[in-house]
């Protein structure tokens, strides 16, 4: 049995909401939604899984602060240690508050740049990587709706389309 | 639906407005051609530029003696602009995220060109950090490198490698968080360019955005991640441009309240700096359907607080003077106000603590000519306040044998030109190629706050 692609074509995020709503009362799989910005509350309605990245983030800021603490350790502790001022300098405990702002700065940094370039390489957008959205209108005002389906229920899925209100149906 | 409240007044203005007319007034500049006003502004800030570069060439030829600055007066006009310049880089992170996390939708309309003002500002606040130390091609021993360029590391007990990694760590997450709004805009561009290297361009510039539901998830949740981050950032890095003083014993420096006073300047400063660019910007480009007189007005409402956080700040530090009974601190703030440098005390006062007041009238607030004077006007007060903070503060230390004044060359002069000029040639450039306002952020509160669907709420109530 071959297999269909419908692009379903909304000009309102509501209506776009209420097919995929309807869609998913009927146990079908909208497979991937283009739309101009995000739409809140559609994400539940296709499946799309809550995003870790911010765990990530946590992760590499955490990565950040040991790094900076290792940093400023080695450097102004262990491997030179320096006194300037009279600042204490024998141990790291006691010359830590004049560390903490690095620290924090080092923290930022690292959990910012390394949360930004895995979500670029996660969702596979770099330079000179072709667009996949089907329809250049998806990036102005209008809202695509991707479903595969089997050629027996391509019928009743476009009728659930038009029914909530899609603008246009496209079979390809 | 999430509804606003009918008495709150919208953000987008104009009965016509939809997804695609936002798309069309925001591309339009983008693939309009430049008027001749365009031309000129552009003409005039690279010519600023070119004569701050020849500038910068002629003291990197011949050493930074070409300045003013002397024995007594080691920092003068160098760090003045550079606080200054950073000061009004922090405006764009403040409204791209802590109004962010505040969930203030006035923002979207304002935040893309606030942002990439605070790059700017800070690549021109960069330019001084290099060129002050003198020997700008050795500039790479400001990082902590091996002990082969010297016997030592750099100092991290010292505020001065603390701004080091401030200011850099400032300047590469306001990039990435303004990059990352770009790409979908960039997107949005590229969909309708017509011209073939257009679609090259803006193909590489949006990096393959497909808009997604997956990457719209994602995408919102980086940008949430960003601003928490950003916003203890943006409070940070002008902490610790302060702590440079503030960590001194210079009387006048030495001051705990610094960093809280230098942070509500920054942003005072920016917000006067926005406004002087949004009230042309939005008259030039035609978008006062988005940048409404109600924008103005919240950005005025800012201004308001943090000039009077300001004012506060300079009658604490001069009560504080007074109780200390320090003699060399009631003097430096005695000097400031009666000595050889009593207009630049005053000037500050006047424009910083005095002119924003104003803004309590409504009528003043509401008004777009009124508002561009009194940003500039926010503006020369708070570069005044930082020359009172460094020059009359050094000029007169605790030996009068060395007691100087200051008065900067035209090479100094110069080289400040030559930051505007760059900074105004970046701002021209980004106003014609890329999208001013961020659309696709504009087009989630449409159907809350545009002045359309109050209309279309108000007539389904009364049916």
């Amino acid at each position: 049995m071959s297999k269909k692609s419908i692009h379903g074509i909304y000009d309102d995020d509501d209506q776009l909401k209420d097919g995929a709503r309807l869609l998913r009362d009927h146990g079908i799989k909208v497979k991937e939604v283009f739309s101009p910005f995000p739409v809140h509350g559609l994400d539940a309605l296709i499946g799309v899984p809550r995003t870790r990245l911010a765990i990530t983030a946590f992760v590499y800021g955490i990565t950040g602060t040991c790094l900076a603490t290792l940093m400023m350790w080695y450097m102004m502790v262990s491997d030179w240690p320096t006194d300037v001022g009279g600042k204490p300098n024998w141990g790291y405990f006691y010359n830590m508050p004049a560390f903490i702002p690095i620290t924090f700065e080092s923290t930022v940094l690292c959990a910012a740049h390394l949360m930004f370039w895995t979500f670029m390489f996660r969702s596979w957008l770099l330079p000179g990587v072709t667009p996949k959205n089907p329809d250049p209108r998806t990036t102005d005002d209008k809202f695509l709706m991707l479903i595969e389906a089997n050629d027996s229920d391509v019928d009743k899925i476009v009728g659930y389309l038009k029914q909530t209100g899609a603008s246009e149906v496209n079979l390809k | 639906m999430h509804q606003e409240s009918a008495i709150r007044e919208p953000l987008i203005l104009g009965d016509n407005v939809t997804y695609h007319q936002i798309t069309e007034d925001i591309a339009r500049p983008i693939e309009g051609k430049a008027n001749k006003w365009w031309y000129l502004v552009f003409g005039i800030a690279m010519a600023a530029f070119l004569w701050g570069f020849a500038c910068i060439c002629y003291f990197i030829g011949t050493g930074i003696g070409a300045w003013g600055a002397n024995k007594t007066v080691g920092w003068a006009w160098d760090i003045t602009n550079f606080v200054w310049w950073i000061g009004i880089g922090h405006a764009g992170t403040l409204i791209s995220a802590v109004l962010l996390l505040f969930r203030q939708k006035w923002r979207m309309a304002i935040n893309r060109s606030a942002e990439a003002m605070t790059i700017f500002a800070v690549m021109c606040a960069a330019m001084f950090v290099v060129m002050h130390t003198g020997r700008p091609w050795l500039d790479y021993w400001l990082f902590p490198l091996p002990n082969q360029f010297g016997s030592l590391w750099t100092n991290f007990n010292s505020p001065l490698l603390w701004d080091v990694f401030a200011v850099s760590t400032y300047f590469s997450v306001s990039l990435i968080f303004w990059y990352m709004g770009l790409i979908p805009d960039f997107a949005t561009i590229r969909d309708r360019a017509k011209k073939p290297l257009a679609q090259k361009i803006y193909k590489i510039l949006s990096f393959g955005w497909s808009g997604r539901a997956r990457d719209w998830s994602r995408f919102e949740e980086v940008s949430l991640v960003l601003a928490g981050l950003s916003t203890p950032l943006v409070f940070s890095v002008h902490s610790i441009v302060s702590m440079d003083f503030a960590t001194s014993i210079v009387p006048g420096w030495h001051t705990t309240i610094f960093p809280p006073y230098f942070v509500a300047g920054a942003i005072f400063s920016g917000f006067a700096m926005v406004l002087t660019l949004l009230i042309i910007c939005r008259k030039v480009l035609g978008l006062e359907n988005y940048i409404t007189i109600k924008h103005i007005e919240y950005m005025n409402i800012v201004i308001i607080v943090t000039g009077s956080l300001v004012g506060v700040a300079y009658l604490t530090e001069l009560f504080i003077a007074y109780y200390s009974g320090v003699m060399y601190e009631q003097y430096a703030f005695l000097n400031r106000a009666t000595g050889p440098y009593w207009w630049s005390y005053w000037g500050m006062m006047t424009c910083n603590v005095i002119s924003p007041q104003l803004f309590w009238f409504k009528k003043i607030r509401t008004s777009i000519i009124a508002t561009f004077i009194l940003s500039i006007v926010v503006n020369i007060g708070m570069w005044f306040e930082r020359f009172v903070i460094i020059v009359t503060s050094l000029h007169r230390d605790f030996l009068p044998s060395s007691w100087t004044m200051y008065s900067p060359t035209f090479i100094e002069i110069g080289f400040f030109i030559g930051t505007i000029g760059f900074f105004f040639v970046c701002f021209l450039l980004f106003a014609r190629v890329f999208p001013v306002i961020a659309q696709s952020e504009l087009k989630m509160i449409v159907k809350s706050s545009s002045e359309k669907h109050r209309k279309i709420n108000k007539q389904n109530q009364h049916h």
